[in-house]
């Protein structure tokens, strides 16, 4: 959803120093007031927790095991033994959509930190020291925006190989131009604002300005950037394992479920469904928890 | 007796919040007499500007007229359909704003948009439109009127975009002007000018309603004076009989911080507190609270406008005691 | 204006420039001799060696690059491994494809995404405001490749209404065009309602209705043309969005454009075919977005004579 995307990090990077966490409000005071203030957002955030027990919990919760085959239960539609049906090998749907979860949310969760933390490396050297780096920094970043994103992702896909590994790798190649972008005018913003002249004044060093100073009042920022981030990664991974080209077998995906039940999909449509709406499910979970943290982390909002 | 161009009877314009119903305008009368200026003072969010709206039929939601009459020229003119309202905006009755910056169509030429309002309320060619909208330019004394025509609003100064305001309100000839705070966002020399157009207009058989918050403002052009607080009119008069024997202690408040700077007193005298908010006004005088003469029936009960000469009436339980 | 728009010229030609050596630099770490996997396990040693001497693949990859580049400029892509033919033959004919679904995405994703952005807009509140808004929020988190196996399951399995594959006929882009656009048009129409009630909030909204104008003739004068200044940005953005869909889209209905001719390229490891086809979508969206700063200096006269 690259537009409400843009404007959402725009936003993002809009969060001022009153809405610090850690110093002024504990993480758990914020979710508090998320609950009051946003309760979209808070049923996102318990979806999104029940969805990560079900995957972590996934062997307790079915009579199957993620690869029992049945063959003489083939592409068998809903019923009360199999709520989802059965796949081409008898193997039951819902039991291999919670274990495909736990990929899933895997590559929602470790790409997202792993792009943040490369992103907020890169903003903040190119926002602080500026000059050669800056530069660098910020062509290679626009000429990664300039690829759409599905095709940077599949020729870096191409060039590494297939594999979960890869698949993190490729995704936070991906996605940090645009947390570097953010991090960066966030720097610059901070750089001149009158307490980072006074630690300046007082001889702090710069390393200690950015990691003291700088880093912090990113915060906010970065966990709006994070758990948007996470949604993207989930679709296009799930994009890539639908063109063959993400996570290979045996590893399951909803993505990869998908490819594989599409061949399938006039006779038994639920094989490509089923894992579909998981996809949506989730997206559109992170989603509203993006947006309700930016909405109790910007203090514009709040004066309203 | 005068002839009035406008005259407003007990109009009522509330909103309806989640938090409970408010009433900027709270049962203002006022008469605009043919020929005149008359002027409307009072703080930020005293209810002038609602009132302008309230009388131009562009109240928006939430907010909405709930009672009264606005009569223009004999015509009550708040009961009639959204249609027939549309139509005598612009023609007979318009306006215009506090900020020539936003005021203006960024994305549409001037000489357009003057021209638009032609084009809505006669029937003729865009030509004759163009000629009507370069005649208006050289009333309001735009230098250069077929340069400025197409021109866009980011192009002119602030007081030639008011001035195009100015000519896009009174290129039908209306029988009356509301002009909110037509010169705040100016400087002192445009705005002379400004109200010197205003002058020229009213000279011109167009009535003006101006609202202010600048008593030097009021005090050079208006024939008479409503001085309105927390959504009432408070005091009434001649704008000489005002400005000589204020009675409201509100109007003497508003006198005091003007008069003290310009005696240079040691301190700057002013009204204490803020304007009340709407939704929690004191019982009684909704001026008690920041009143330095209130007394306890003050706090009580609800003074009503009552005339002590004829043409000045006064809110206020001290003054017609 | 003009110099702005010089600049921006110079600063698409770096980005393209960079794109190239991204892709070539990247599409050449790859393990393997590409010859090899071309001719099969049959090729003997001395073949493969004449075909990569032939094809300058011996040489430093600094050589290479600068050999590609004239090659490009010259209009020449190279010849495609697996497929045996120009590179630049293969692509003309998947970029009309190509354009054709996108661009009828992005007409399908304009007509509804405003036409519900608006409706929405002067309906605020209301039920059918909720309504169309949920129905795009739906749309905008609904997943491109679900969109399209949706569609072709409902409308061309079960209906038998429309074609399940190919675009024989103009009938089987429609489809395709509904599935790429789908989520535009649920951003379109979202961020129309957004943008034109904060334009209706503007003080020249006022003024417009001072003069008389009625509801329709502030929304169509004067609030549209203003709201469509941020909704004409967000072409930019949606052109790569689009790009990225029509990989998947083109996929699902078998449509030989340039999205499948990549996915083609990433399985036959052609790497002519991949590199030119990377190129030219980058192209497409660094052009897009000159047209849309073009289109946005059009409509906004802040800007066209703006300095």
């Amino acid at each position: 959803m690259p537009w409400n995307r843009r404007k959402r990090i725009e936003r993002a990077s809009d969060l001022r120093l009153e809405s610090q966490i850690g110093e002024e409000e504990r993480f758990g005071d914020l979710m508090r007031r998320m609950a009051r203030e946003n309760r979209t957002a808070m049923a996102s955030f318990v979806i999104i927790v029940l969805m990560a027990l079900a995957a972590i919990l996934a062997p307790l919760l079915t009579p199957y095991a993620e690869t029992d085959m049945d063959l003489l239960n083939r592409l068998a539609p809903p019923s009360a033994a199999h709520l989802l049906g059965t796949d081409e090998g008898g193997r039951d749907v819902l039991t291999r959509l919670l274990f495909g979860a736990r990929v899933s949310l895997l590559i929602g969760v470790v790409p997202a930190l792993l792009s943040l933390i490369l992103g907020a490396l890169m903003g903040v050297i190119a926002g602080y020291r500026g000059g050669m780096a800056d530069a660098i920094i910020m062509r290679v970043a626009d000429i990664t925006l300039a690829f759409p994103s599905m095709l940077l992702a599949m020729v870096i896909m191409y060039s590494l190989g297939g594999g979960i590994v890869n698949v993190f790798l490729t995704l936070t190649l991906v996605n940090w131009a645009n947390v570097a972008r953010v991090v960066r005018s966030e720097t610059l913003r901070i750089r001149s604002g009158a307490f980072v002249e006074a630690a300046r004044v007082i001889g702090v060093s710069r390393d200690r300005i950015m990691r003291r100073h700088i880093l912090p009042n990113c915060l906010p920022t970065l966990l709006v950037l994070f758990t948007l981030n996470i949604p993207t990664s989930i679709l296009t991974e799930s994009s890539l394992s639908f063109l063959g080209l993400g996570i290979q077998p045996p590893n399951a995906s909803w993505g990869l479920m998908i490819n594989t039940g599409r061949q399938y999909l006039y006779n038994a449509p639920w094989l490509c469904f089923a894992p579909g709406a998981a996809i949506m499910l989730i997206v559109l979970a992170f989603n509203f928890l993006g947006n309700g943290l930016l909405d109790v982390l910007d203090p514009r909002q709040k004066k309203q | 007796m005068e002839r009035m161009t406008l005259e407003v009877r007990h109009l009522f314009v509330r909103f309806r919040t989640e938090k409970g119903v408010i009433t900027p305008v709270n049962d203002v009368s006022l008469q605009v007499p043919e020929g005149s200026i008359v002027g409307i003072v009072g703080e930020s969010a005293c209810g002038k500007s609602m009132t302008a709206r309230a009388v131009m039929g562009l109240v928006r939601a939430p907010g909405e007229v709930t009672g009264g009459e606005i009569i223009l020229c004999g015509r009550d003119i708040a009961s009639l359909p959204e249609k027939a309202r549309r139509q005598l905006r612009g023609s007979e009755i318009s306006m215009i704003f506090q900020e020539p910056m936003t005021s203006l169509n960024p994305v549409m030429k001037v000489g357009k948009q003057v021209a638009e309002a032609v084009l809505l309320h006669s029937r003729c060619t865009w030509r004759e439109a163009r000629e009507r909208t370069l005649a208006a330019f050289r009333d309001v004394e735009i230098p250069e009127p077929e340069a400025r025509f197409d021109c866009y609003p980011h192009q002119l100064s602030g007081g030639l975009r008011q001035r195009v305001m100015i000519a896009m309100a009174t290129v039908c000839k209306p029988r009356l002007l509301i002009a909110d705070e037509p010169t705040t966002a100016l400087d002192v020399t445009v705005e002379a000018q400004i109200l010197k157009l205003l002058e020229k207009l009213r000279d011109a058989s167009t009535s003006v309603l101006l609202i202010s918050h600048n008593l030097g403002v009021i005090a050079r052009v208006c024939d008479r004076v409503y001085v309105m607080y927390a959504g009432q009119i408070v005091e009434q008069a001649e704008t000489e009989v005002l400005f000589k024997r204020p009675l409201h202690p509100y109007t003497q408040g508003l006198f005091w911080s003007v008069s003290s700077l310009r005696e240079g007193c040691e301190t700057l005298k002013t009204i204490p507190g803020v304007v009340p908010n709407l939704r929690h006004l004191p019982e009684g005088c909704s001026f008690s609270l920041r009143c330095d003469r209130c007394v306890a029936a003050c706090e009580k009960e609800a003074p009503g406008l009552v005339e002590i000469e004829p043409g000045h009436a006064v809110r206020c339980l001290l003054a017609t005691r | 204006m003009k110099r702005s728009l010089a600049h921006r010229l110079i600063q698409a030609l770096v980005v393209l420039t960079g794109v190239v050596l991204i892709t070539f630099v990247m599409l050449r770490i790859v393990p393997g001799n590409p010859i090899e996997t071309m001719m099969g396990e049959h090729a003997d040693g001395a073949t493969i060696q004449r075909m990569t001497a032939e094809m300058g693949l011996d040489q430093p990859l600094i050589n290479q690059f600068f050999r590609y580049i004239s090659s490009v400029v010259r209009g020449d892509f190279g010849t495609s491994y697996s497929l045996g033919r120009p590179v630049s033959e293969l692509m003309g004919n998947a970029f009309a494809n190509t354009l054709t679904l996108a661009l009828l995405a992005a007409l399908f994703a304009w007509i509804v995404g405003l036409g519900c952005g608006i409706f929405s807009a002067v309906n605020k509140n209301r039920l059918s405001d909720r309504l169309l808004m949920g129905t795009s929020l739906l749309g905008i988190s609904l997943p491109v490749f679900m969109a399209a196996m949706f569609l072709q399951y409902v409308f061309a399995y079960r209906l038998h209404w429309l074609p399940v594959s190919g675009t024989d006929s103009w009938k089987g882009f429609i489809l395709p065009a509904i599935a790429l656009g789908w989520n535009n048009a649920g951003q379109v129409a979202q961020m129309t309602r957004t943008t034109l009630l904060e334009t209706l909030q503007e003080d020249y909204i006022d003024t417009a209705r001072a003069k008389g104008q009625g509801t329709m003739g502030v929304l169509v004068f004067h609030a549209l043309r203003n709201a469509m200044l941020p909704v004409m940005t967000m072409m930019t953005i949606q052109l790569s969005g689009l790009l990225s869909g029509a990989v998947i889209t083109e996929t699902v209905f078998s449509i030989n454009g340039v999205g499948r001719l990549m996915v083609q390229a990433i399985s036959g490891r052609d790497i002519p075919l991949l590199q030119a086809t990377s190129l030219l979508a980058t192209g497409m969206v660094i052009l897009g977005s000159l047209l849309a700063d073009c289109l946005y200096a059009v409509l906004d006269p802040r800007i066209r004579r703006g300095d």
